[in-house]
């Protein structure tokens, strides 16, 4: 009997008239689809379609088309379900996947409209007038207390320790270990380049991005991997992850094979052992522990802001209070589309609700508590485009955080098999010769070149709304409209119906 | 709840109603009272700036013998509104006059609802058991009023000062209202042109909260954060249009965060970054730039020119790039702000001084001690 009984993804063609049998996509396949012998061969079983093949033939002449194969049609089971009992069927386990759940789930953003001045006030022209993006990120005193001294006011209170971001736009957490050094260094570079920050993750700071330190977030995760006093004090705040929006309520598993020598010291674990991230902090089982642990960062980094972060949950609005409360500067909302390195499918693609609804209730929990000033809010985890970025900040987010579509910029397909380490674009890898292959400056360069894009495109958004400051936007439902959505989720989201 | 469905019978609830305006104002910073005659005659010249839809005034230093009381004036749709109000009102404050707002017939002025006044201050026994200073406590009693109490809106309560408005244009609502007959130190005064007919008295221009009295000229594009960022401390925007918040800003600002004037401008009206880095003093600095911070929510964004009138003074405002006129001069101790010269030039022929104030830059009249 045959071992696997699924067929093929992909196919893929190679043109023999076409080829010039130079074999640069047997070097670049980080799969092993190619092989030669006498010509170009392809096995399409091992294809994940992430095109870098087909990026560097030099000829065009390697063709990947879905498999065309029919199968007889059932709207219950429909393919990709009988594929997973396939699989599953052949090798116990749960079904591995990296990225966003790909299920077609209802996209809120999909569905929210913009508005715009006509006549009675007058749109501006980003072009000619200032347009201010800048955001600080971190708490903030419900008033300012102010005194005048010798003919002066001065602020008694005046704010200190936010985090400055000349765009609100930063990148999410993704750690050095699930993706390459390289990826590590393009997101520092750009980050520093646009004035923003980028995200450690939960794999440490490798030495060589301590110059950075302006531009980075460290990150302190339930496996507190490569976390030590000189880390925590390496950027200019401290996230504490308590959850994914990929994989809520789980842990994170990074195989021995990624954890070589540079991985190993800076996550601080032994060579090829496998990086286990609990499920919680064991130190954390209720907020009064997280509140601990908040203090704790606060007292051993002088008194940073503290970021939590937090995968987009039924409860949603409740936590993100509580967090508030227990201390935290700054929330990040990560939506359940957010991406991972690797995630069972089960709960990537049915655990957690969407950001836009998450973000609406935190956001009206917190001002309805007369606390909103506490905390910054970023909105993560399904933030697509410049559009999805502005509703996101209308629905109430101070900054948003961008990882897959960082990593998009940068070569990635989305082909969902970072958690083979085989990524051929060289960012979900530790194999040097794949990572080798993304140049930072290279990668940098196109991440800035995309905020700096969505950056215009907002600023667009501004100037047609009649505001001149991204701070206008933020919280500012009045400027949206629902289109297609159903009473209940409108009203949740307080927008109102387009038309109204 | 939205307040408009209190109103079914009475107005249209058509969400936040657009509006143009002229806005005038003058100040006798001596506090010499004049009649409200210069304030309607400078609203004649703006008349093409209004639409008859929505025309009032508010004038200060007009009740001299109940200059102690909470002067509150209330428009009823029905009498069953006024009784319920009244009840309140007589549960929560000691009513000291209480009468019918004189008017007289005036062509383009019709359907007035009932228009009554009442000078009273809270019960101390209701002040301590809600343990509320006064000014809080009216605020809340007036939120109170206008979102349940059906058909019911209060349209000023401050001391010493009164807001008349009414649907028409502006000079035949100070005719209705017979203001020439009232002295006041200030007086400001608006007529609008809304882009749709809510036919609603309580929509016009003045909005007041206590002492602040404001009308406005403008579009506020950050309505729906400057809201929601008033909900947090009690205030409930209920009238649909964006210049209660601007009312409610200047209270909370001033009044509850205890701000200088000259600051919450700076708050509603704020310098841009790039001013504010290049800004020499590290402490002004550190404090503009926390005031941008904490007050990020109250930055008043979009076209707006203000006239604010308060009981020590009027102030005069633009947005930060100055996208509505604004024109002032100042005549002794006279101070004049207008949507435009005509309607200074009209009241005063030759004043000292008249300049354009640029974005952002407060006009202030000050009451002389």
């Amino acid at each position: 009997m045959p071992g696997n009984i699924l067929p093929s993804e992909f196919l893929v063609q190679v043109d023999h008239q076409r080829c010039r049998r130079c074999k640069r996509c047997i070097l670049n396949c980080g799969f092993g689809v190619f092989d030669f012998q006498n010509m170009t061969t392809a096995d399409s079983s091992k294809c994940v379609a992430c095109h870098r093949c087909v990026t560097f033939c030099p000829e065009e002449a390697i063709t990947i088309v879905p498999n065309p194969l029919s199968f007889r049609e059932h709207s219950s089971f429909d393919v990709d379900k009988r594929k997973a009992i396939w699989k599953q069927a052949q090798s116990p386990g749960m079904i591995l996947t990296g990225m966003g759940t790909e299920l077609p789930w209802l996209n809120v953003f999909d569905h929210l409209l913009i508005d715009a001045c006509q006549v009675t006030n007058p749109s501006i022209d980003p072009l000619r007038e200032p347009m201010e993006m800048r955001t600080y990120l971190g708490r903030k005193p419900d008033r300012l207390e102010v005194e005048k001294t010798d003919g002066h006011y001065r602020a008694v209170n005046p704010v200190e320790n936010c985090i400055e971001l000349d765009v609100p736009i930063m990148f999410s957490g993704m750690s050095y270990g699930s993706v390459s050094l390289n990826t590590h260094k393009a997101l520092a570079i750009a980050a520093f380049r646009l004035g923003t920050v980028m995200n450690t993750g939960e794999g440490g700071l490798h030495k060589e991005l301590y110059p950075y330190r302006d531009s980075i977030i460290v990150q302190c995760a339930s496996g507190r991997f490569g976390v030590h006093s000189d880390y925590l004090n390496a950027g200019v705040a401290v996230e504490i992850k308590i959850g994914q929006g990929a994989k809520p309520g789980i842990g994170g598993h990074l195989p021995g094979e990624k954890i070589g020598r540079e991985v190993s010291g800076t996550r601080m674990i032994p060579v090829g052992t496998d990086a286990l991230s609990p499920a919680p902090h064991h130190d954390i089982y209720s907020i009064e522990d997280l509140r601990q642990l908040i203090y704790a960062l606060k007292e051993a980094t002088g008194y940073k802001p503290v970021s939590v972060k937090i995968a987009t949950v039924h409860n949603v609005a409740a936590i993100a209070s509580g967090i508030a409360r227990a201390g935290a500067d700054i929330i990040y909302l990560d939506g359940f589309r957010g991406g991972t390195g690797a995630s069972p499918a089960v709960v990537r693609d049915h655990v957690g609700i969407p950001l836009e609804i998450a973000l609406a209730v935190v956001d009206n929990q917190l001002r309805t508590e007369g606390i909103r000033n506490w905390v910054s809010i970023i909105a993560a985890g399904g933030i697509r485009s410049s559009a999805d970025a502005a509703k996101a900040i209308a629905l109430g987010a101070d900054a948003v955080g961008i990882g897959t579509a960082a990593l998009i910029a940068m070569g990635c397909r989305l082909c969902q098999k970072c958690y083979t380490g085989n990524c051929s674009w060289g960012i979900a890898t530790q194999r040097p010769e794949l990572t080798d292959r993304l140049d930072p400056e290279w990668g940098a360069d196109r991440l800035v070149n995309l905020v700096d894009s969505w950056t215009l495109e907002i600023k667009e958004i501004l100037g047609a709304l009649g505001v001149n400051a991204i701070e206008s936007l933020r919280g500012n439902r009045e400027r949206l409209r629902a289109l297609g959505l159903d009473q209940t989720t409108a009203e949740i989201l307080d927008v109102k119906p387009a038309g109204m | 709840m939205a307040f408009g469905d209190q109103f079914s019978s009475w107005r249209v609830d058509t969400g936040k109603v657009p509006s143009g305006c002229g806005i005038s104002g003058v100040m006798n910073q001596d506090g010499r009272p004049f009649s409200g005659d210069a304030i309607i005659e400078s609203m004649k010249v703006l008349h093409d700036r209004g639409n008859g839809l929505g025309g009032g005034f508010a004038g200060y230093g007009i009740y001299p013998l109940h200059k102690d009381n909470y002067a509150i004036h209330v428009m009823f749709e029905d009498p069953a509104g006024k009784a319920a109000c009244e009840e309140l009102l007589e549960r929560n404050l000691q009513v000291e006059a209480a009468e019918e707002i004189p008017t007289k017939p005036v062509e383009g002025i019709s359907d007035p609802p009932l228009l009554y006044r009442y000078f009273a201050d809270p019960r101390s026994e209701s002040l301590q058991a809600e343990g509320l200073a006064a000014d809080d406590f009216m605020v809340k009693l007036v939120m109170t009023i206008n979102t349940t109490v059906p058909g019911t809106f209060v349209f000023s309560s401050g001391k010493n000062m009164g807001v008349f408005k009414a649907v028409g244009f502006a000079e035949d609502v100070g005719e209705f209202y017979r203001l020439p007959e009232y002295e006041g130190y200030t007086w400001i005064g608006h007529g609008r042109f809304p882009t749709n007919t809510p036919g609603w008295w309580g929509g016009a221009h003045p909005f007041n909260i206590l002492d602040w009295a404001v009308v406005h000229n403008g579009e506020i594009s950050s309505y729906g954060i400057n809201k929601r960022y008033l909900e947090m401390f009690g205030y409930r925007c209920t009238l649909l249009t964006d210049t209660e918040v601007m009312a409610y800003l200047f209270d909370l600002l001033i009044r509850k965060h205890g701000l200088p004037l000259e600051l919450a401008c700076r708050v509603m009206a704020a310098p841009f970054w790039k001013n504010i880095d290049a800004e020499d003093d590290p402490e002004g600095k550190a404090l503009d730039a926390s005031l941008r911070m904490v007050y990020s929510s109250a930055l008043v964004n979009g076209p707006f020119a203000v006239v604010v009138g308060y009981s020590r003074g009027m102030l005069g405002l633009n947005d930060r790039i100055k996208l509505r006129p604004l024109v002032a001069a100042v005549k002794g101790e006279t101070v004049y702000i207008s949507s435009e010269e005509a309607g200074i030039r009209q009241i005063c022929a030759k004043p000292d001084r008249v300049w354009a104030p640029p974005a952002g830059t407060p006009v202030v009249g000050k009451l002389k001690e």
